[in-house]
């Protein structure tokens, strides 16, 4: 599915990622962790497509090259990014954006668009799913939401997608215990033989609800251990500096 | 057709002109030329006098120059003043009678001029160059009383009305671009709302400038009588010369007491090419005049076209309990400017005026709100509200807001907010990842940025005007 191979990343001559190679399968789920600023948004971000970094390495997404795509290109080939810190964008209504968006990806992929009447139908069973007020539809992007709501509104945007590698960076952070079950169900009701999953985390909580097939630790920008769940609950007890 | 032309009809859809004969006053602006228009147009006597007055007028005039906005000096001498199809020496008495390379044209631009094609209940009257062409549904709205016809027909049919009321809001006296429409404006709209009457369909115009060297001088009259409602739509497209065009209408409305006028435009002049050569200079004045007690005007206007947009739809509040709003959409990209804003004059008592104002610039364009909220002291307890703002597309483009406030009454209030935000990389990155292409995010972005103005538009124009903003700042970014 994924494939990266000795990846380096620079942003104004510092460098964030140092030969980072990870492998990820069809239907495997990867959590990263690692200290704060070791690069596992950067990671994210260079996935995705965001500009400004100077790299160098090989990414190949479904055996093509990643880099040859556009950002809204991945995001069409089922490439998803659950953001650390979810954008507002004032004016732009919720629902609008989300419908906007699962059209865009459904048009490139030659499904048929869906009317307002077919969404609103989805997005208000898969809203009430994650426990979200359908009050949020309707207001602004998320202009004023609670961190939690930005996070939630996030795996929404992933469920009405339904990608086929998603990234999910600290979606885990700030949300209450029962926010943490809904979201971790959330990826638990997408997970299949064909999906993948790269979760980034500073929590075991959230892992053991969603147990991922393997779990790496990033320091200084490169996959430093690599292990199962152990690993996860090693981290918890002894903390990265003993690695 | 050269390539260079394909590109830049890709550009702008409106772009092609029409290869029709046509018939024009000498070039030049002077009495004889004034006397031709009049006579062509068999007007009354005391409308050639009223023309000859404004031409007096205009001649110790001068060209306003505050605006932000600068222009070359423009050669009054150089301009047609008047240009009609040839075809329309006798009037066609109906649609069949119309050159048919008129109505391809019209069909082009997506103006239903056939009855037959009826859209959405709304009737049309549309201006090429300089006259009128067309009038539709014009006997479901005379069973009413109503009357909407080209300014000139009024002339003739109706002059009690017009003499009443032309340049009763805008006088000759007013300003410079003003004053030359009332000496030589050649067509344009009139609309009469009888008393109690609510218009049961959405008027509209359409104006298209198609010969070149040529000034468009529209000038349009409404009233609404007593206790009468009419929501009229104007739009507007014009073909790419190089040469700058002006366009320097007039637009007079008039409520009487409990009437309300809902005054709609889609500004869409050709605004230039990518580097800021040609395109139209937009040098309007319209003004509404709330003359009595509880009556109503809103202006709404969305202005994507031209190279110069300057233009500040207006309202005086003089009937007590009037208001008066202006809801506005200024784009400016590449290098088109604009400086548009309203004034609201309050004179009677409790009279309230909204303002809400969105300019987004991208591009090298500059974009000025200025606006004027008055309050006079008599008008007791009167209110305004006003909000600008900005948005910024990059960061070669400008935005400034100029509000001048004038409160004389104690006990009125004054409210005025104001914001500057740029759309940011994040936020486009953001809307990327969720599959949209940078234009597709712009455009989603800056329709919702617009919302509150694009709610006023009637149903029918909303979702053009919608596409119209995200195809105005096309290659904005990127
Ligand atoms: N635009 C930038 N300019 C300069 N430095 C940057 C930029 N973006 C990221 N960095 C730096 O790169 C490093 C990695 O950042 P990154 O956001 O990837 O860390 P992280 O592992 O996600 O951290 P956290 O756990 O706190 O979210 C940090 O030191 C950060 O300050
Ligand atoms: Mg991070």
């Amino acid at each position: 599915m994924l494939n990266i191979d000795n990846l380096y990343a620079k942003i104004d001559k510092k460098a964030i990622l140092n030969g980072l190679s990870l492998k990820i399968k069809p239907g495997e789920v990867h959590a990263v962790m690692g200290p704060n600023g070791s690069g596992k948004s950067t990671l994210a971000n260079i996935l995705s497509g965001k500009q400004g970094y100077e790299i160098s390495g090989n990414v190949s997404y479904e055996n093509k090259n990643l880099f040859d795509l556009a950002i809204e290109e991945r995001a069409h080939k089922g490439l998803f990014l659950a953001f650390q810190y979810p954008l507002e964008i004032p004016g732009v209504n919720t629902s609008n954006f989300l419908k906007t968006s699962l059209n865009a990806i459904r048009k490139s992929n030659g499904k048929k668009e869906l009317d307002a009447l077919e969404f609103l139908k989805i997005v208000k069973e898969k809203a009430s799913k994650l426990k979200m007020d359908e009050k949020i539809l309707n207001r602004q992007l998320n202009v004023g939401f609670s961190g939690g709501e930005k996070k939630k509104n996030e795996i929404l945007q992933m469920s009405l997608i339904e990608p086929k590698m998603a990234i999910l960076d600290e979606t885990d952070s700030g949300l209450d215990i029962d926010a943490l079950k809904i979201v971790a169900n959330g990826v638990n009701t997408l997970r299949n033989k064909e999906r993948s999953f790269l979760i980034i985390t500073h929590y075991q909580r959230l892992l053991d609800y969603i147990k991922p097939d393997f779990v790496h630790v990033l320091m200084k920008g490169k996959i430093a251990k690599s292990g199962c769940m152990e690993l996860a609950e090693e981290l918890e007890k002894v903390g990265y500096e003993k690695l | 057709m050269r390539e260079k032309e394909l590109e830049k009809l890709k550009e702008y859809k409106y772009g092609f002109s029409t290869d029709i004969e046509s018939i024009k006053a000498p070039k030049g602006l002077n009495e004889e030329v004034i006397k031709f228009i009049s006579n062509i147009k068999n007007e009354p006597k005391w409308l050639l006098d009223w023309r000859l007055k404004a031409y007096e007028r205009l001649k110790i005039l001068k060209e306003p120059d505050w605006q932000k906005p600068k222009y070359p000096k423009i050669d009054y001498q150089n301009l047609y003043y008047y240009s009609a199809p040839k075809s329309f020496k006798e009037k066609p008495k109906n649609l069949d009678d119309l050159d048919p390379k008129l109505l391809e044209t019209y069909k082009k631009l997506g103006i239903p001029l056939q009855e037959q094609k009826r859209l959405n209940n709304i009737a049309v009257d549309a201006v090429f160059d300089s006259v009128s062409v067309a009038t539709t549904f014009k006997e479901k709205l005379t069973e009413k009383g109503i009357i909407f016809c080209s300014i000139s027909e009024a002339i003739q049919k109706h002059p009690d009305l017009v003499k009443r009321y032309l340049g009763s809001v805008i006088p000759i006296t007013d300003h410079y671009f003003a004053t030359l429409n009332s000496a030589v404006f050649t067509d344009g709209s009139f609309v009469y709302i009888p008393e109690g009457v609510r218009c049961p369909m959405e008027l509209s115009t359409y104006f298209r400038i198609n010969a070149s060297d040529t000034g468009q001088f529209e000038r349009t009259l409404i009233i609404a009588d007593k206790g009468s409602y009419v929501s009229y739509l104007e739009g507007c497209t014009a073909p790419m010369r190089d040469e700058n065009q002006l366009h320097a209408a007039n637009v007079e409305l008039i409520a009487l007491d409990d009437a309300e006028i809902k005054y709609s435009t889609v500004q869409n002049w050709y605004p230039g090419d990518k580097d800021g050569k040609g395109g139209i200079y937009n040098f309007v004045t319209k003004r509404g005049l709330c003359k009595g007690k509880n009556s109503k005007i809103s202006w709404t206007q969305v202005e994507t076209g031209s190279a110069i947009t300057w233009k500040y739809p207006s309202c005086i509040l003089k009937g007590d309990n009037s208001s008066g709003e202006f809801y506005s959409i200024a784009i400016t990209n590449n290098h088109q400017k604009a400086d548009t804003g309203t004034k609201m004059i309050h004179l009677g008592k409790n009279t309230k005026s909204k303002i809400i104002s969105k300019g987004i610039s991208a591009g090298f364009a500059d974009n000025t709100y200025r606006g004027l909220v008055d309050i006079s002291r008599n008008a007791n307890n009167s209110r305004n509200y006003t909000q600008c703002d900005s948005l910024l597309i990059g960061n070669k483009c400008g935005a400034h807001t100029v509000p001048y406030i004038k409160n004389k009454n104690l006990f009125s209030n004054i409210e005025h907010e104001a914001t500057t935000s740029k759309i940011s990389d994040d936020q486009l990155f953001y809307c990327n990842q969720r599959g949209l292409n940078q234009e597709e995010a712009v455009s989603l972005i800056v329709n919702g940025f617009c919302k509150e103005v694009l709610q006023q538009l009637p149903m029918e124009f909303a979702v053009e005007a919608q596409k119209l903003v995200g195809i105005s700042l096309e290659g904005s970014v990127g």
